[in-house]
């Protein structure tokens, strides 16, 4: 049997992973086109490499469609529920590296920690009749972080993308994003909150427990962990 | 585990006893609008229940439990006193796999709308459910949010603090860092203290819904919290050992008078009647525990007497579980509350561990 690799498909994400495995001896590669993706690994024996969207890259995870993945830890947390019971964690990689936080307008003088958002919600509900807007495509994570610091009365607006313009357009008052460097949040006209970091996120190798792991599929693993120089996971 | 019919079974069975004691069966839809839902449990409620959308309604969730729909219900066309029971599937999404963790399962409900006396209400239910549930040898619990709420309201400081803490009551953590904040124990985060001294930057363009003029009261509330004395350490002592009792119920009392708390003592005296009611009723409160904090966590609409029945498995669910929201119905009544009290019976995990008497 072969074991599937599924790395990012595109841009810089999938150069330097192709960085990372080539410094420990493993050639990934695309073949074919520019355009088609398809791919191989040299160095690896019974690996093959699939191409595709790191967005993805969870669900195909958690479906054992692919035997390994990498992609944001950040999107591991987020899409898969349980997810330590989902896949293994067998490698940070230290390359695309990004912080989901909390931001809110930096007109707000009054607010820098989630005890003055929680606050700043109650009050809000009470002016407006709703619950203080937040909007992020990140839900579960900045769900589960703001349930265990105990901030009430906000809501959870779905953004896809262009989530720091929304608090300008009026259809939030904050938002929870990831962000490297903070040049948009403060073209924006916006602040992270001192202690609003969720989660720390960067590429990181996983295994799929999901996945077919019989016949020789756990020795392809141990073998192709010791290239890596990394210990072979409990699956 | 116990088949669904199985499940069903019994509780019909349980629906009969309620039926007994002269409750009408109501039969609330699946299908509940998720607005109502969502105002009153906050975004956590998404976490738990599942959402779907109606072309003409909205959004909708699967009903989580029944208290909402019994409540409104009654709210809108109920005659006083009630007793009400059903039975029905709840759905729940599940986060984490294990024992019991189903996403759908049977309820079995009984609710009392009285005026009359809260205490005998409260008894009336927990007396019902210890006798339906004795061939399981389960293990019930009782507290009293209500206590804590006294406890809160008592305290010798700014409403404004008061209001903040009671707010989080069903938060423990947050309750705990507000109360170290207001009794002066952790310090003053530095950017709050430069916004107080006038020295924050204010030269960012305005944005958002929120007026300048939210953001001024805000600062004039902060001022005032500022230049008023913290909470005593003495007195945030006396709410830690509070949160912290657990004793035998016979006990409870007495324990409660020892915090030297004088702003419990109208809620010590309802508790003291409610147990005296729980005694001639045949209950042994000396088998039942009190937790001061129990439901702090779990229940978050209950604001008064809270209970349970566990197995003593320690990770299955409570089979039984209950107590009273009088201020739910004040939420959910459009001006009109009335004292209430309830609970619900898992007939599958009944069935599980052996069901009920022949």
């Amino acid at each position: 049997m072969t074991l599937k690799l599924g790395v990012p498909s595109k841009g810089r994400l999938m150069e330097q992973c192709f960085d990372w495995f080539a410094a420990r001896g493993v050639r990934l590669r695309r073949t074919g086109s520019d355009r088609e993706y398809a791919g191989a690994v040299d160095g690896a024996p019974g690996v093959e490499l699939v191409l595709l969207s790191a967005g993805e890259i969870p669900r195909e995870l958690a479906a054992g469609r692919i035997h390994l993945g990498v992609t944001g830890s950040d999107l591991v947390r987020d899409k898969l529920a349980d997810w330590q019971a989902q896949v293994a964690d067998l490698a940070p990689m230290g390359f695309g590296h990004a912080d989901l936080i909390i931001a809110v307008p930096a007109c707000w003088a009054d607010v820098d920690t989630l005890e003055d958002l929680d606050a700043v919600a109650h009050a809000f509900r009470r002016a407006h009749g709703h619950r203080l807007r937040i909007a992020t495509k990140y839900h579960r994570l900045v769900r589960e972080f703001l349930t265990r610091e105990g901030v009430a009365d906000y809501q959870l607006v779905d953004s896809q993308g262009a989530t720091e313009g929304t608090v300008k357009n009026l259809t939030a008052e904050a938002i929870a994003d990831i962000t490297s460097s903070g040049e948009t949040l403060r073209a924006n006209h916006l602040k992270i909150l001192s202690d609003g970091l969720i989660h720390q996120s960067q590429a990181t190798l996983f295994a799929a427990r999901a996945a077919d792991w019989s016949g020789d599929g756990q020795a392809i693993l141990r073998a192709f962990c010791d290239r890596l120089g990394l210990g072979a996971p409990e699956l | 585990m116990a088949s669904k019919s199985d499940a069903r079974a019994t509780g019909a069975r349980l629906l009969d006893a309620f039926r007994a004691e002269g409750a009408v069966e109501v039969d609330p839809d699946i299908l509940q609008p998720a607005e109502a839902l969502l105002d009153l449990y906050g975004e956590d409620i998404r976490a738990r229940a599942y959402v779907t959308a109606d072309p003409l309604r909205g959004e909708m969730m699967l009903r989580p439990d029944f208290t909402v729909p019994v409540v409104q219900a009654h709210m809108a066309n109920g005659a006083e006193p009630a007793r009400y029971c059903y039975l029905g599937e709840v759905f729940r999404k599940q986060d984490h796999r294990g024992p019991a963790r189903t996403a759908e399962y049977f309820q079995a409900g009984y609710e009392v709308f009285d005026r009359a006396a809260p205490e005998q209400a409260d008894a009336e239910v927990f007396a019902l459910f210890a006798r339906l549930l004795a061939p399981l040898n389960l293990r019930a619990t009782i507290g009293d949010i209500g206590l804590l709420t006294a406890a809160v309201a008592g305290l010798d400081t700014l409403s404004t603090r008061k209001a903040a803490l009671m707010r989080h009551i069903w938060r423990p953590q947050r309750f705990h860092k507000l109360m170290e904040r207001y009794a002066g124990l952790t310090p003053v985060p530095a950017t709050r203290a430069a916004l107080l001294a006038g020295q924050a930057e204010r030269d960012a363009p305005w944005i958002g819904l929120r007026s300048a003029q939210e953001l001024q009261a805000r600062l004039d509330r902060l001022r005032e919290d500022a230049a008023a004395r913290p909470i005593a350490t003495q007195d945030v002592a006396r709410l830690d050992a509070l949160f912290a009792l657990r004793c035998p119920a016979d006990q409870a009392v007495e324990a409660l008078r020892a915090l030297d708390i004088p702003a419990l003592t109208p809620a010590i005296a309802r508790l003291q009647a409610r147990l005296s009611a729980l005694a001639a009723r045949g209950i042994d409160l000396g088998a039942v525990g009190f937790d001061a904090s129990h439901g702090r966590t779990t229940m978050e609409y209950y604001d008064g007497f809270v209970f349970t029945f566990s197995a003593a498995a320690p990770d299955l669910p409570p089979v039984a579980s209950g107590g009273r929201y009088d201020a739910l119905t004040r939420v959910l009544g459009q001006g009109k509350s009335i004292p209430a009290v309830g609970g619900v019976i898992r007939p599958g995990l009944v069935a599980d561990l052996g069901g009920l008497d022949a």
